[in-house]
């Protein structure tokens, strides 16, 4: 779908997005920002155990207390659901167990907050403490106390593939090596806290939600299987939404407890998250445990490569399934890989559950992965750079494990950022302690398979063109930050030459627009953007058509562009859009027209089991150097600067793409260094944002973007991901960089100065026992 | 709770209002104004989406009982922009990408805001002071630090532009 443009389109244009104004004068409404009339306040009771059955409940206090309008419990909602159809394990409150700290017990609605409060102290909750599961490895071992009855030892699901033959890779390998990686759990922190609005209409028994949600469309599904309602009753409205990263990816508890209390309440409830609730909500990234041995030659060409992999992924699936498939599946598109084997293992644990984030599944196998190839090179005396570039795939091509790439812009990312960050000036000859590192990663730019599966497109936009020329598109697209609305608008404009005024968005409500499957994996720009250039295209046909009809010349002869349709070989034609729309319109009044997008049959990867995780119809590809000052004595790193180059396909609003980089960038950075949500015995002792510690401006270093257009050729205008992709490959480079600086490798994160001084330490204690060994290994 | 009748002076308009003592500023901001610019981000005054200015000062509404501030001026985002008209910074948190999701960007230009009154060309490293106590999650700052480069030009060119014609007059 590549094609040429000109100066003026607004493909590749740096234009702010289109709800910027609404965010810089607070006029823009978030979900907690929403009231109705007679709204009440809900708020949840969580369980104070780990692990425990409930023997019995009583919320008659509760229930009596004035200003208490309705509290719910288990008894009443029993539907089980989960995001994915092989994962129904939840429900809105516990039934008979607690499964962790923070799990929904009963849920209350009252005409204040402090009511509210009140009441959920005065519900009595009888628990039969039972043990708990914390530490993944241990948890694969129980025999019982199962967290999960149907769970046999605790393993949510585990995987067992092998592409080609690593006994034979290993075989023809001159050396071999093995490494544990152990990378904690991490949260979004997103700083909109999750907020959900319902309310229920009893006259005609429809429900409205308004919610934080990367993913009405799920959160429609899911609320009319629970409340037992047909789906066509529940609307989802989208408002702004304050950061995802795949926090609210998934229904969330709240959004269901806010439609179960407004339905008993009969009148409209609103519940908003503590940061404290955000965090044990969760869905963050879960602990991964990585067992990774790689073969190669002298030469460094990779032989074989086997990854054991462990995932701590809390008390319910979640995600989950999906995860630990990625963790394994995306160790290809990468790089030529002739022989891999996977073992994963997605452990249930007495935690808050894990989920998708930012990244998704892929960043601990890619940290790990990209650390031990550059342990690799330097055993082999091999520059990192360079052994990257002899493990090159050549696409267009299928890789093992059935994964279609067409565009690959990881060659040109790295020639750029060698270039730019002046690696071979730098790499293995700056001072002791400063170091350069280097790193790649990649991503897919939306999961080719949706997570229901079905024939129904992955996205679709409807769009009408008014009888003044004004383009206005409906999208169920979800726009969270990241650009989902603009870039819509603008490919839209493109397509129809038309100024961007001229084009208005209606996003993400389930009741006024069609289906797209949600703001995740990366899916939006490609998915979204697609069937929007599918819509415009209806439009233009039918606009040109009629025109072409009504003057008697050919349809070749006419185009769209300057808002105007004008004629060309000669055809001296000229009208206003809003001319050529009241010719289409014709006696329906209005002109309107669809467009659609679903991957094609050779994206969506093989047919064995957990095939459908991974293929996607496109990849992007990220490289980074990262230079960092190491402080030997205090263990403290400083990041001096960050040169990382970004395939996106091609940048449809620049500044946003680089936004995107940069900020996953950013946040690849935050979990190398210091972000780990920390636990004692279930409970999280750091859920709040100034014990888990993101990054405030002091601690952030200046990131030099690089945009590498490698035009993916079934990509909108050649575009593909750049949300996420990013991400993976600065965990890496800043771990490399560190060796760079002071000769020791960590393979734990995050890489905090207690760490760097202990392996300084370690590595001294090694070399006064073997004097004479190589300070660099 | 008893309430009490309460004056506040906000974005340059007198409320009269009766609330009890206990009520944050952030919520009678948002709950009983309708000004829902000024965001909550924490429980704990830890990530600077709720900064208002009091008498120019940032400060944060999560943080501050209303019935104390009775004598104050209160500027919110809401109140920055002049008929409708976008002030500097907004204009360059649009076009420079500050703002991804938008929570933290009226806390972030209320707080820029305080900083280019007080220090109208700032260093990079004085930026990134004044802007450390606001948390973002989605730019990694860079594009916001942007934005306020980006704006003391625009501030700049407002100036010289005043006093060109001032000049000519």
């Amino acid at each position: 779908m590549g094609e040429t443009t000109t100066q003026s389109s607004p493909i590749g244009a740096r234009v702010p997005m289109v709800d910027a104004v609404d965010k810089v004068t607070g006029a823009g409404k978030y979900a907690d920002d929403l009231t109705l009339p007679g709204m009440l306040v809900g708020k949840i009771l969580h369980s104070p155990h780990a692990h425990a059955r409930i023997r019995s409940m009583d919320t008659s206090a509760a229930e009596r207390l004035p200003g208490v309008r309705a509290v719910v419990t288990g008894a009443e909602t029993p539907v089980k659901y989960g995001i994915l159809p092989v994962g129904h394990d939840e429900t809105i409150f516990c039934v008979d167990k607690v499964r962790y700290i923070g799990d929904n017990v009963a849920a209350v609605a009252a005409e204040s907050e402090a009511i509210a409060e009140h009441a959920l102290r005065l519900i009595r909750v009888d628990y039969e403490v039972l043990p708990a599961y914390f530490d993944p490895e241990q948890s694969m071992q129980a025999e019982t106390n199962l967290i999960h009855d149907d769970r046999p030892h605790n393993i949510e699901r585990e995987y067992h593939h092998h592409f080609g033959n690593v006994e034979e890779g290993f075989a023809q390998a001159d050396y071999i090596r093995q490494d544990r990686f152990d990378c904690p759990e991490v949260t979004h922190a997103a700083l909109e806290p999750h907020s959900t609005l319902a309310r229920y209409d009893a006259e005609d028994g429809t429900l409205t939600v308004w919610s934080s949600t990367q993913v009405p469309y799920y959160l429609k599904k899911t609320l009319a299987a629970t409340l037992q309602m047909p789906e066509e009753k529940v609307r989802v409205i989208k408002p702004l939404v304050g950061g995802g990263f795949g926090g609210k990816s998934e229904v969330i508890p709240l959004e269901l407890a806010a439609a179960v209390l407004a339905r008993k309440a009969g009148a409209p409830v609103k519940i908003t998250y503590t940061r404290e609730e955000v965090f044990l909500a969760n869905r963050g990234r879960p602990r991964q445990i990585v067992e990774l041995k790689t073969g190669v030659t002298r030469q460094g060409k990779l032989t074989a490569v086997e990854a054991r992999i462990i995932q701590d992924g809390g008390a319910y699936c979640g995600y989950g399934v999906v995860t630990i498939l990625y963790s394994g599946q995306l160790l290809n598109a990468m790089y030529d890989i002739p022989n891999v084997k996977f073992d994963g293992y997605r452990v249930l644990t007495n935690k808050p559950a894990c989920g998708a984030m930012r990244g998704h599944g892929t960043v601990n196998t890619r940290f790990a992965f990209e650390q031990q190839l550059n342990r690799i090179a330097s055993v082999l005396g091999l520059d990192p750079v360079e052994i990257r570039r002899r493990n090159l795939l050549h696409p267009p091509c299928v890789t093992l494990n059935n994964l279609r790439v067409l565009s690959y812009g990881y060659p040109e990312c790295i020639d750029r950022v060698v270039e730019r960050s002046g690696w071979k000036e730098k790499y293995g000859k700056l001072p002791y302690g400063k170091g350069i590192g280097f790193a790649g990663s990649h991503y897919v730019s939306g999961a080719a398979n949706p997570i229901i599966r079905s024939a129904m497109p992955q996205s679709t936009v409807n769009l009408s063109v008014d009888r003044q020329g004004g383009v206005t598109i409906f999208t169920g697209a979800s726009e969270i930050g990241q650009g989902s609305d603009t870039v819509q608008v603008q490919v839209v404009a493109a397509e129809l030459g038309l100024p961007l005024e001229q084009v208005r968005i209606v996003a993400a409500d389930t009741a006024r627009t069609p289906v797209d499957l949600g703001s995740y994996s990366s899916r939006v720009t490609f998915m979204a953007g697609n069937a929007a250039i599918a819509a415009a295209r209806d439009a233009k046909r039918r606009m040109l058509q009629a025109v072409a009809r009504a003057y008697g010349v050919a349809e070749e002869d006419l185009l769209m562009e300057g808002g105007r349709v004008l004629g060309r070989n000669g055809c001296p034609l000229s009208l206003t859009l809003a001319e050529a729309a009241r010719l289409a319109a014709g006696p329906a009044g209005v002109l309107t027209a669809r467009g659609s997008y679903n991957t094609p049959e050779e994206s969506r990867g093989g047919t064995f089991k957990g095939a459908g995780v991974g293929p996607s119809p496109a990849y992007s590809y990220s490289a980074q150097a990262v230079e960092v000052t190491v402080d030997p004595e205090t263990g403290r790193v400083t990041v001096d600067r960050i040169v990382v180059a970004h395939d996106c396909g091609k940048a449809i609003n620049p500044m946003n793409v680089e936004g995107q980089v940069i900020g996953s960038v950013w946040m690849g950075l935050g979990q190398a260094l210091q972000e780990v949500v920390d636990y004692e015995n279930g409970r999280i002792k750091n859920a709040g944002l100034l014990e888990y510690r993101t990054a405030s401006t002091l601690e952030s270093p200046p990131v030099e973007t690089i945009l590498v257009e490698s035009n993916d050729p079934e990509g909108p205008f050649g575009a593909k991901e750049a949300g996420e992709g990013s991400l993976a490959a600065t965990i890496p480079a800043l771990t490399h960089a560190i060796y760079d600086a002071v000769g020791v490798w960590i393979d734990t994160l995050p890489v905090t100065p207690e760490r760097i001084l202990r392996a300084l330490q370690e590595k001294q204690q090694a070399e006064w026992k073997s004097p004479g060994t190589g300070a660099r290994m | 709770m008893n309430k009490e009748n309460i004056r506040l002076r906000v974005n340059k308009r007198d409320y009269q209002l009766e609330i009890a003592p206990n009520r944050l500023l952030l919520d009678v901001l948002r709950q009983d104004l309708g000004l829902t610019g000024s965001k909550r981000g924490c429980d704990d005054s830890s990530c600077g989406a709720c900064t208002v200015l009091v008498d120019g000062e940032p400060q944060m509404a999560c943080l501050m009982l209303a019935v104390s501030y009775q004598d104050c001026e209160i500027t919110t985002i809401e109140g920055i922009a002049c008929e409708g008209q976008l002030e500097p910074l907004q204009r360059a948190f649009c076009d420079e990408g500050g703002a991804q999701c938008g929570y933290c960007t009226p806390g972030m230009i209320l707080t820029a805001r305080h900083l280019l009154a007080h220090n109208p060309r700032p260093t990079d490293q004085e930026i990134n002071e004044a802007l450390s106590g606001n948390l973002c999650r989605c730019t990694g700052y860079v594009q916001i630090i942007a934005s306020v480069r980006k704006a003391i030009e625009l501030l700049e060119k407002q100036e010289s532009g005043v006093a060109a014609a001032g000049q000519g007059g």
